[in-house]
């Protein structure tokens, strides 16, 4: 196991100085000079000049990134060319939106997907099973910021249970904060649950067909209950490769849903980034993204080593 | 997973078995209607796309205007057909890009399975892998700005690793296989195989998996062009539709609903051909299934 372990963070260290190689060099080749962007076009050459090099962009290319990439380890993320604050502390304040954004939608994906996949494959081929995997078929279909936009329309233009977006702040209370959150976590979490209930009926409908369960039915248990006590834990693990996926969509999809609702979130962060030319919060937030996602994978990849020894072994 | 040992059944019983199979008949049929729409707007179209009509703004739907009419007044039935034409296309050669780089990449990688090679790329399919879709499209077009050619690339390069990955897994099973084994015997190398004996026997896996890339190519188009990344003005695209729509959704729920539904209908149609045909090229399932 130990050697697994050390095999799988050598291999995920190599992939967060890809990533970051990658992510340097292609906003390297961004057209434009922050500098004279962020003076503006009447800018005087040797202010801009003088700019350049106050931001270090003189230096040669191998010395910036090593500079940027040395900054991440210590949490020095930059200062932002246009809020003019270190990017660590937008980031700080954008997490707190993202981060539990995430999570409530990942809760309610999760909350759904289990027992609705559990149901269709406990009565396989009934109507209901047919009906489940019908509107679990239109839900991977629909795009999630459409979504958002009919429940703004059923819940906060027509109902006015829920305002159309904006986020009030965690200031205004738990309650208040979770309440901003709950439209966008729901349209995040639709196509994620109907995609983690199809996994979890389909895995579950594997793991029954298994000559164990056989056994266990052999030996009296009913079907429910060869399906509670032993299929259900094996099922589990291809589901939650995906729910640790799902983490890297959700984070992604975000970027679109945050849009909708105007929340401030690091996928708006990152969105505004581009549009005002900050490369250095995209940079730095999309290092973060995806150092999260490689970090779910390791995290997935090393749950299933426990779950299931012989990984560790036939490990590439 | 899908079985690469089975034998291929032959055309006419396979063909008995598309018409036999709902999901393929429905898929197809709805995917069809899409297409076919977005190749009449070439020729046809009942209303000029680019022709603005201020005063029939925002109309619903009428006998004139079937869909009703957008904030310039412009038909939308017709704005539906063209924009058919722009998700499309763009899904289309973004899965030809996933597939004329990855396939080559999977099947060398599984030519060459076990050596340097073989980490190399299966190491940097993880490593596009770790990029959210959406987020290599934003990288993508905060270097070489928002447009319809920088949409294809940015859902291209994520195709990528799903089908090297697709066509190594199926191809490494295959190469322990006798008659690839006998191929090597009579002195083919590792290319011929691959083309000759491969990719013939993985080429199913490949039409199922191009299918939902496709759908989701449309899905990604859509969203790229929401938030303003994707296809720009004039070019009509259910996307851009969708974000003129967001701030008149409540005096014109139509502008939102038709471009929508539109996009629901197309992924809907991909998936159900896709789900159909992986139960058609996959006998063990379908025996399975009944």
């Amino acid at each position: 196991m130990l050697a697994y372990s050390l095999n799988r963070l050598l291999s995920l260290s190599l992939s967060l100085v890809a990533a970051s190689i990658v992510i340097f060099l292609l906003l390297e080749v961004v057209p434009g000079d922050p500098a004279a962007f962020m003076l503006g076009l009447n800018a005087a050459p040797d202010t801009v000049a003088a700019l350049r090099e106050q931001m270090g962009l003189d230096a040669p290319l191998i010395q910036r990134y090593l500079g940027w990439a040395l900054g991440l380890l210590h949490g020095d993320f930059g200062i932002s060319y246009t809020y003019k604050v270190p990017v660590s502390e937008l980031i700080a304040d954008r997490v707190m939106v993202s981060l539990p954004l995430a999570i409530f939608a990942l809760g309610l994906s999760t909350l759904i997907a289990f027992p609705v996949g559990i149901i269709a494959a406990s009565r396989r081929n009934s109507a209901t099973d047919v009906s489940i995997m019908g509107v679990t078929q239109l839900g991977v279909a629909i795009p999630n910021f459409w979504f958002a936009m009919l429940l703004v329309l059923a819940f906060s233009i027509t109902l006015r249970w829920f305002s159309a977006g904006g986020f009030p702040g965690w200031d205004a209370g738990l309650f208040e904060g979770l309440k901003a959150l709950t439209l966008p976590a729901i349209a995040l979490a639709l196509p994620q649950a109907s995609i983690l209930a199809r996994v979890m009926r389909s895995s579950l409908l594997d793991t029954l067909s298994e000559d164990y369960i056989r056994t266990a039915r052999a030996k009296g248990l009913t079907r429910q209950q060869a399906l509670w006590r032993h299929a259900l834990r094996n099922a589990l693990i291809p589901v939650l490769t995906i729910i640790g996926l799902q983490f890297s969509f959700l984070l992604a999809g975000a970027i679109i849903i945050e849009n909708v609702f105007f929340l401030p979130g690091l996928g708006r962060l990152v969105f505004q980034g581009i549009t005002q030319r900050d490369l250095i919060v995209v940079k730095s937030v999309v290092m973060l993204l995806v150092f999260a996602v490689i970090s779910v994978t390791f995290i997935v990849d090393m749950a299933y080593a426990l779950a299931d020894p012989r990984l560790r072994r036939q490990s590439r | 997973m899908s079985d690469v040992n089975a034998i291929a059944p032959r055309p006419d019983s396979l063909l008995r078995a598309a018409l036999q199979s709902r999901s393929l008949t429905l898929g197809t049929a709805i995917t069809l209607v899409f297409v076919l729409a977005a190749l009449i707007s070439f020729v046809w179209t009942p209303y000029d796309v680019t022709q603005l009509d201020i005063a029939g703004k925002l109309k619903g739907l009428s006998a004139t205007h079937w869909l009703g009419t957008d904030h310039f007044g412009r038909d939308i039935f017709s704005m539906i057909m063209v924009g058919a034409r722009t998700s499309i296309a763009v899904a289309v050669v973004a899965v030809g890009i996933g597939v004329a780089l990855g396939m080559p990449l999977g099947l060398w990688a599984a030519a060459k399975r076990g050596t340097l090679m073989d980490e190399v790329i299966m190491r940097g399919n993880d490593l596009v892998f770790a990029f959210p879709a959406l987020l290599i499209a934003i990288l993508i077009t905060a270097v070489f700005g928002p447009g319809a050619i920088n949409a294809i690339v940015a859902i291209g390069i994520f195709n990528i690793p799903v089908f090297a990955r697709l066509a190594r897994g199926a191809a490494l099973s295959l190469w322990t296989r006798d008659f690839v084994m006998a191929a090597r015997v009579s002195g083919k190398g590792a290319v011929r195989i691959s083309a000759e004996h491969i990719l013939p026997n993985i080429t199913n896996l490949l039409i199922v998996q191009g299918t939902i890339q496709f759908s989701l190519g449309i899905l990604a188009e859509a969203a790229l062009s929401y938030i303003g990344l994707g296809a720009q003005p004039p070019l009509p695209s259910w996307g851009r539709m969708l974000a003129d729509a967001q701030t008149m959704i409540s005096f014109a729920p139509h502008m939102a609903l038709v471009p929508g539904l539109a996009i629901v209908l197309t992924v809907l149609g991909l998936n159900l051909m896709g789900d159909g045909l992986r139960d058609l090229f996959d006998p063990k399932l379908r025996r399975a299934r009944t």
